[in-house]
């Protein structure tokens, strides 16, 4: 595990360069590890990103995009233009969490 | 060097250009209801990577994408050993009934979509969706009777065209 600093803040992350660490996630990170990935926070990203936040402790693993979808009514349509490539795991990156080990 | 040393900030590599002009090419064959989801679950897990994936339904795949029909695949304990149950109980009647229930029945406990929902997440997704020309003509169908999503009936050449290229799955 590695210790960077970002936002002002010292994160633990893993060889990939995501956090490790639940509770070390702020919103005001979430910007930072967006726009390393060049990505602009608008609403519509909050919205996933809280989904994200709320949903993994109780679920115990990061949302698929087909959880996503679903249960926080954002169309897959809607997240392949919010997080391009492969939104699941840049989801997942500007969350603070885990890559999403589900299939589907 | 201990851990709590700040290391230079490390980015994970999402790997855009890489992926970018990365092709998959899943033929779809088979018309059972478990033989559908492998080739479902792989262009939606390729498209979640980036890469451009085109589906080809062809033969009993037809059925996958046949309005009339793919809501109803059937799954048969009948000549699947995996089971491990007697072969001879997936002949009684109602059995092939039970079999598909209780498999539909732990394919939407895990949260994954049936097969008309599922074609419409992998074209949201970005996939193509082509029916088999000649499947069509033997079954005397047309973009009528088939799935919204599905972009058109093209040949087997067409395919091969459009999927220049790319990685290919038979299933």
């Amino acid at each position: 595990m590695t210790v960077v600093n970002l936002a002002d803040a010292q994160i633990h992350v893993d060889s990939e360069g995501f956090l490790t660490e639940y509770s070390e996630w702020t919103e005001a990170l979430a910007v930072q590890l967006a726009a390393q990935i060049g990505i602009q926070l608008t609403d519509e990203h909050w919205k996933v990103l809280r989904f994200l936040r709320s949903d993994y402790p109780a679920h115990g693993e990061t949302a698929t995009l087909r959880r996503v979808s679903t249960l926080a009514g954002v169309p897959v349509k809607q997240l392949f233009t919010l997080f391009p490539g492969k939104p699941a795991k840049k989801m997942a990156y500007v969350a603070g969490l885990p890559k999403p080990r589900g299939c589907v | 060097m201990t851990t709590t040393d700040s290391m230079p900030l490390v980015v994970p590599d999402f790997g855009d250009q890489a992926s970018e002009g990365r092709k998959l090419a899943i033929i779809c064959s088979k018309g059972n209801l478990d033989m559908a989801y492998p080739g479902l679950i792989l262009a939606n897990a390729a498209l979640g990577e980036g890469v451009e994936t085109h589906l080809f339904f062809t033969f009993w795949g037809f059925d996958m994408i046949t309005k009339s029909r793919m809501s109803d695949l059937k799954f048969t304990m009948l000549g699947n050993t995996a089971t491990h149950l007697p072969q001879g109980l997936g002949g009684l009647p109602g059995m092939t009934a039970m079999a598909t229930h209780q498999l539909k029945k732990q394919i939407n406990d895990i949260g994954v979509p049936d097969v008309p929902e599922f074609l419409e997440q992998i074209v949201a997704s970005g996939g193509h969706l082509w029916a088999c020309r000649m499947s069509a003509d033997m079954m005397q169908l047309d973009e009528a009777d088939l799935h919204e999503e599905v972009e058109g009936i093209i040949s087997a050449t067409d395919f091969i065209e459009k999927t220049e290229g790319a990685q290919l799955l038979f299933i």
